[in-house]
């Protein structure tokens, strides 16, 4: 059984729950008062809006509507821009629930593949975490030269990679792009410390969604 | 005034050779004149930015945090921690946050932080630059160092989102902050009114969404240019990289002409304290600006 | 005292008026043309010495009518109090100087203008008579409560307190009333996060221990006879027999039904025991005391429950209520929180298209929110039931999904209030035919269901004895009549009022508000009565309206037309005149076409003498003349507060303000026209659905009779725009000034009026 069908087995026909124990911040989204100020806030929401702007998401929720939800495109069109949030008079964390619903469902292994805000945090977090410090080179690099899943592939990268190249040209010519990072660039020295505490990390949070489902 | 002291998070876009390089070199020449000592907080680390999300899940992006916190407060007992990026302040910001409002993410994130031998005693303050001058400073005192006023020049004070959202700077409305259009008339300049002060470059999306954030970065641009500014002034590195870099994508794609330089508030500072375009970091701009560059010192 | 009258005009030269005016030529005039005895000057009339200069003629010199040429009536009313004398005002300050430019060229015109005013003012005063009071006055201080229930007892309780005794009338065999039936009430004090005790048993308890409050069950109203001050009530008792009370003033809080359930068979009502209204699921609570709430069909607990709102409400078809009831939102949210406080596990669904939870209740919602009651935006469609289950179709508004389905154990319909006023005493011979079918109809379901029937509209709460109708008029959908926004207990009954959802639905902190309000304004009314003073809006007036017998044709207008049911008929069909029921509106004057009615301080003829004194310029002055008969209400408050703004307007009106656009008579228009005024303005109140006027139906009716001017000015061979009827809000300050300088305009085009000089 995979990780989605033994969560949906546990949580039954209430996603609501589900959402509320597992989603970060999750617990508020009972609290909407479907009042679409969100909605309205939100500068990706416009030529073409979300698939499912947030107040339909949390309504999407409340109506146990969990395929729908977890495998749309909608949440991973978020800039973090904190619009929604300061202007939510019920002061719902809303880049926060649409964050978090993004990262469960990626957990889960069913927010949509070849969602390239997902393959670009994934590339980000991997790619800070791997010194301690963003590389920002190889993170172009990866980012123009791997497909959504991660893989390499060269003739993507060589269309994109065109078309950032003057982008890349001006920075290095500003000395804002350093082609020596390739042999390793930035890093913390401490790398041993933070991966085995990030380790750490990731247990005790699986722990505790654990106790509560 | 005396000298005064904080516990610098540089972040990884302002470090040597990376994209806000020049924000980093102009910080430095500024808090010469104000006679601010930024150490560096030893072998810190990134703070995982708002893109994170997708795969860090909430502890780890808050140990990440932790971890500069325990450094700092280490190593630079008393001083607040000062970031000068926008998204480094608002990530260390909500992580200290939560950990705060919460018993059980703290036990957890001090666990996971005896990993790395590590451990918080007393949480630091988390301050972005922009609060250091207008807080600990003020307007007059800031304005008190200026030697080269820069007077005649029209700048959009671009606040953006992470500076002004969800947290802001005290005192200041969201949808229309004015810190930043102060800290430029301080200095001489004029800052135009425009409607795209607080308006989203597209953050991240801009390397994932490319024609969305395009699309906002454009507008931006757009409303400067029709209220008159020479050139565009922000607080984050995000921000200045995403509206600088891409006009030349933008005026391809809606056939404009856009060539506006975008600054930080550092370097409007180091040039109007009467240091030279090269204090300023003016070399590392994509779009030059030669009006600033022609009345540096 | 021999009634030896003495007019005296007093002309003030303070407030700049002295500068602005010829104060001598005004004096001139009010000797001269308008005769009086004594004229005299004052730098500074307002002011103590000015006043006492007044005084003094008064008391040494025997004056008794008192013209004073200076600021508008509505103003220094305390210094320029003479309460035994006849008292009028020329409005020189906000009627001239204020509103006309302070410039040469415009000097004439203001003088003209000013020296209108005086010759008006002269000429009304010496038509008036000082108010000698009402004789027929009553000193009843007792209360008639009707209806026992939250608002009749904290009504009850509160009169009590304030120390005047009390009858409360209940129909049922107990106090409490709705309330008594609920198990818990919406909250009332912070936190407001759940329901709370409802309280009832605690008014009970006082009212019952309430020496000044006599408490009548099982009884109602048989008659009620008499006018404020010395109503005499006779109360049909649980025996059978009749007890009279003798009352001072009403208040009638008679609550409400809830809408009937029956008539929405599509919501399942009737089809399945599973489905009930707030006032079902209250008793099924009760019916737990605390434990799981049961289902009905089966008695096994209620695992999952949907709330339907608006259940028979804001429905714009007609067929149910149009209006929303504005407490069943709370009230569902409380009884949704009967099942999550007892069992969280519990499924609980408010369907809702707009939620309305105002003041503390959006706590409550939030409250709910936290609870895990689920709040889905959407339009219920149809309720099926099941066997022991039902489903609820809906449209998800939010995710507009036509085909939406919730199943639940129980569903609760929100079905809204229905006001138990009474018979509508204006209904019209077909709507009562309506009426009368559906009562039949509702009389055989309730037979055939054996459920006790509905409250009827056929029978009367109050029986009154007066000539118009047996209980107090009603406004919307039943619900009681009264201005809304500035004397909202007042019924068009003077001394009745109404208080609670009778008067518009709301929930039990806002009855209590409305009892204690109303227990106030009833308490008024009695001690105005004693004095024969008058109620809102001419508070305090001692006039009232007196008949010249000898000149009625018993035309009946008067009875029918008087918006308070003042006027009965005695035996010789001749209207008799209850003083006391009398708001002083003057309607019956504008209606009588013989003109018999009169007040002693406001007839035809101190209007109509004003009109009449007013110098009309030759045909070839180019000064036109335009009356404006203003309500006193509101148009001429604002324009009063257009001079203060020195929002200026033409010197060719004259104005001549009006207790009401009721009390016009049309004779004064004629009048005008034949004296050779070119135009006539009349500013009244709104009327209709959303009147404003303070007499209720007085410009409605004043407008009725106005509408008939055409014909005159048809014979007249004058044009129909020499007669403008102008709707006129308090707040029109500004646009008032450039409506009349549109209207001067106008006249200027048109030319002027060939009557003029005859």
């Amino acid at each position: 059984m995979s990780a989605n069908q033994q969560m949906a087995a546990k949580y039954k026909n209430s996603f609501l729950k589900e959402v509320e124990d597992q989603v970060e911040m999750g617990e508020w989204v009972k609290m909407c008062m479907q009042c679409g100020v969100c909605s309205g806030s939100c500068p990706t929401n416009f030529h073409p809006g979300w698939e499912h702007p947030p107040q339909e998401i949390f309504m999407m929720i409340r109506a146990g509507k969990r395929e729908e939800v977890l495998t749309s495109p909608s949440m991973w069109m978020c800039t973090s821009c904190y619009n929604c949030i300061v202007r939510c008079p019920r002061k719902l964390p809303i880049t926060h629930i649409m964050h978090g619903l993004a990262n469960y469902a990626h957990r889960l292994g069913v927010a949509p593949k070849g969602q390239p805000t997902r393959a670009f945090s994934k590339l980000f977090w991997n790619n800070a975490i791997a010194t301690g410090r963003v590389n920002e080179l190889k993170l172009s690099i990866g980012l123009y030269f791997k497909d959504a899943e991660g893989k390499i592939n060269i003739g993507q990268g060589i269309k994109q990679g065109l078309a950032m190249q003057k982008v890349a040209l001006g920075l290095l010519k500003a000395k804002r792009l350093n082609p020596f990072e390739i042999f390793g660039g930035h890093k913390c020295k401490d790398q041993k410390g933070i991966h085995a505490m990030l380790k750490k990390a990731r247990e005790l949070e699986e722990k505790r969604k654990a106790i509560k489902a | 005034m005396a000298k005064k002291q904080y516990a610098f998070y540089p972040g990884c876009s302002s470090q040597k050779g990376a994209s806000a390089s020049n924000y980093l070199t102009s910080v430095e020449s500024m808090c010469k004149t104000l006679d601010i000592q930024l150490t560096e907080i030893p072998d810190w680390n990134c703070c995982g930015a708002s893109i994170g999300y997708g795969e860090a899940g909430e502890l780890p992006r808050h140990v990440m945090n932790a971890r500069n916190f325990a450094l700092a407060e280490t190593n630079l007992p008393g001083q607040d921690i000062v970031a000068t990026c926008a998204a480094c302040w608002l990530g260390a910001k909500e992580s200290k946050e939560r950990i705060e409002h919460s018993s059980l993410l703290l036990a957890d994130t001090q666990e996971a932080l005896k990993e790395a031998g590590l451990q918080i005693k007393v949480m630091p303050e988390i301050r972005h630059m922009a609060e250091v001058l207008v807080e600990d400073f003020g307007f007059e005192e800031l304005g008190k160092h200026v030697k080269n006023p820069l007077k005649g020049l029209k700048f959009a004070g671009y606040v953006g989102c992470q500076t002004n959202r969800p947290f802001g700077i005290a005192g200041e409305n969201f949808e229309n902050p004015m810190y930043l259009d102060k800290i430029i008339e301080t200095m001489g300049g004029e800052a135009v009114p425009y409607d795209q002060k607080v308006t989203c470059c597209g953050g991240a999306l801009a390397f994932s969404e490319p024609e969305k954030a395009q699309a906002q970065i454009k507008d931006i641009v757009e409303s400067a240019y029709d209220n008159g500014a020479e050139m565009i002034v922000t607080p984050c590195p995000l921000c200045q990289a995403n509206v600088e870099i891409y006009q030349g994508h933008i005026n391809n794609k809606y056939n404009t002409k856009f060539n506006i330089p975008v600054l930080y508030y550092s370097q409007l500072m180091t040039i109007a304290y009467g240091g030279s375009a090269k204090d300023a970091g003016l070399n590392g701009q994509v779009i030059r600006a030669p009006k600033l560059e022609a009345i540096a010192k | 005292m021999a009634e030896e009258k003495k007019f005296a005009a007093y002309i003030c030269k303070g407030c700049g008026l002295g500068e602005r005016l010829d104060a001598d030529k005004l004096a001139g005039i009010a000797q001269k043309e308008g005769k009086m005895q004594v004229v005299k000057q004052h730098d500074f009339l307002c002011n103590a010495d000015g006043v006492a200069m007044i005084k003094n003629d008064i008391a040494n010199e025997g004056v008794t009518h008192i013209m004073i040429g200076a600021c508008s009536r509505r103003a220094k009313t305390e210094a320029f109090y003479f309460p035994n004398n006849a008292v009028t005002r020329a409005n020189l300050r906000e009627g001239v100087i204020w509103i006309r430019p302070d410039t040469e060229e415009a000097r004439e015109t203001t003088q003209d203008m000013a020296e209108d005013y005086i010759r008006m003012g002269c000429a009304e005063v010496k038509a008036m008579t000082a108010p000698g009071g009402n004789v027929n006055t009553g000193s009843n201080r007792t209360l008639l409560v009707v209806g026992g229930g939250v608002t009749g007892m904290t009504a009850a309780l509160e009169a009590s307190k304030t120390g005047y005794p009390v009858v409360l009338v209940e129909k049922t065999g107990a106090l409490g009333g709705w309330a008594a039936k609920l198990w818990k009430r919406i909250p009332v004090h912070e936190p407001f996060k759940a329901p709370a005790d409802t309280g009832v048993s605690d008014l009970v308890a006082q009212v019952e221990a309430d020496p000044s409050i006599k408490v009548y069950l099982n009884s109602t109203i048989a008659k009620t006879d008499g006018a404020p001050g010395r109503f005499v009530v006779e109360i049909a008792t649980e025996s059978g027999g009749i007890n009279t009370e003798d009352i001072g003033s009403i208040i009638q809080a008679t609550g409400f039904e809830l809408y009937d359930a029956n008539k929405l068979p599509h919501l399942g009502y009737g089809k399945s025991p599973n489905v009930v209204d707030q006032a079902g699921l209250e008793a099924l609570a009760k019916a737990a005391n605390g434990g799981p709430i049961l289902r009905p069909s089966d008695g096994k607990p209620v695992t999952s429950v949907a709330f339907v709102q608006c259940a028979g409400q804001r429905d714009p078809s007609g067929e149910h209520l149009p209006y929303c009831s504005g407490y069943c939102c709370n009230a569902s949210i409380k009884q949704a929180m009967y099942f999550k406080d007892g069992n969280p596990a519990i499924d609980t669904t408010v369907i809702y298209t707009d939620l309305r939870t105002p003041g503390n209740g959006e706590d409550f919602y939030r409250s709910a929110q936290e609870k895990g009651v689920i709040f889905t935006k959407g339009k219920v469609g149809s309720v099926a039931a099941n066997g022991n289950n039902c489903t609820v179709n809906f449209h998800d508004l939010i995710l507009d999904d036509q085909n939406a389905q919730i199943e639940a154990d129980l569903v609760v319909l929100a079905t809204g209030q229905v006001p138990n006023s009474g018979v509508n005493i204006d209904m019209t011979a077909e709507e009562k035919a309506d009426d009368d079918a559906a009562e039949a109809a509702a009389t055989e379901a309730s037979a055939a269901s054996g459920q006790p029937m509905q409250f009827s509209k056929k029978v009367s709460v109050l029986n009154l004895s007066y000539r118009q109708g047996t209980d107090v008029p009603q406004f919307k959908w039943g619900f009681t009549d009264s201005h809304f926004i500035c004397f909202p207990y007042e019924t068009r009954r003077t001394g009745i009022y109404t208080a609670g959802p009778v008067r518009r639905p709301m929930d039990m902190v806002q009855a209590r508000e409305d009892a204690t309000g109303a227990a106030l304004k009833a308490i008024q009314a009695l001690e105005n009565a004693q004095l024969g003073r008058a109620a809102h809006p001419r508070s305090g007036d001692l006039s009232f309206p007196k008949v010249r017998l000898e000149g009625c044709t018993q035309c009946k207008r008067c009875t029918v037309e008087c918006p308070f049911g003042a006027i009965d008929e005695d035996e010789r069909r001749f209207p008799l005149f209850n003083e006391s029921r009398c708001r002083r509106c003057g309607t019956c004057m504008g209606a009588c076409p013989v003109r018999v009615i009169s007040f002693e301080n406001y007839s035809v003829d101190t209007v109509g003498s004003q009109i009449k004194a007013v110098d009309i310029p030759d045909e070839f002055s180019e000064k036109p003349r335009i009356l404006i008969l203003a309500c006193e209400n509101d148009a001429y408050p604002a324009l009063d507060m257009a001079a203060m703004k020195r929002n200026e307007y033409s010197a060719f009106v004259r104005v001549i303000p009006v207790r009401c656009l009721g009390s016009v008579n049309t004779i004064w228009i004629t009048d005008a026209l034949n004296a050779g005024y070119d135009g006539v303005m009349l500013m009244g109140c709104k009327h209709g659905e959303e009147y404003q006027c303070h007499f209720v139906k007085g410009s409605e009716l004043g407008r009725y009779r106005l509408s008939k001017v055409g014909d005159t000015l048809k014979n007249m061979n004058l044009e129909t725009e020499r007669v403008k009827d102008l709707e006129v809000a308090i707040t029109d300050i500004d646009n008032l000034p450039r409506i009349i300088n549109e209207y001067a305009q106008q006249i200027v085009d048109m030319g002027m009026s060939p009557f003029k000089g005859f």
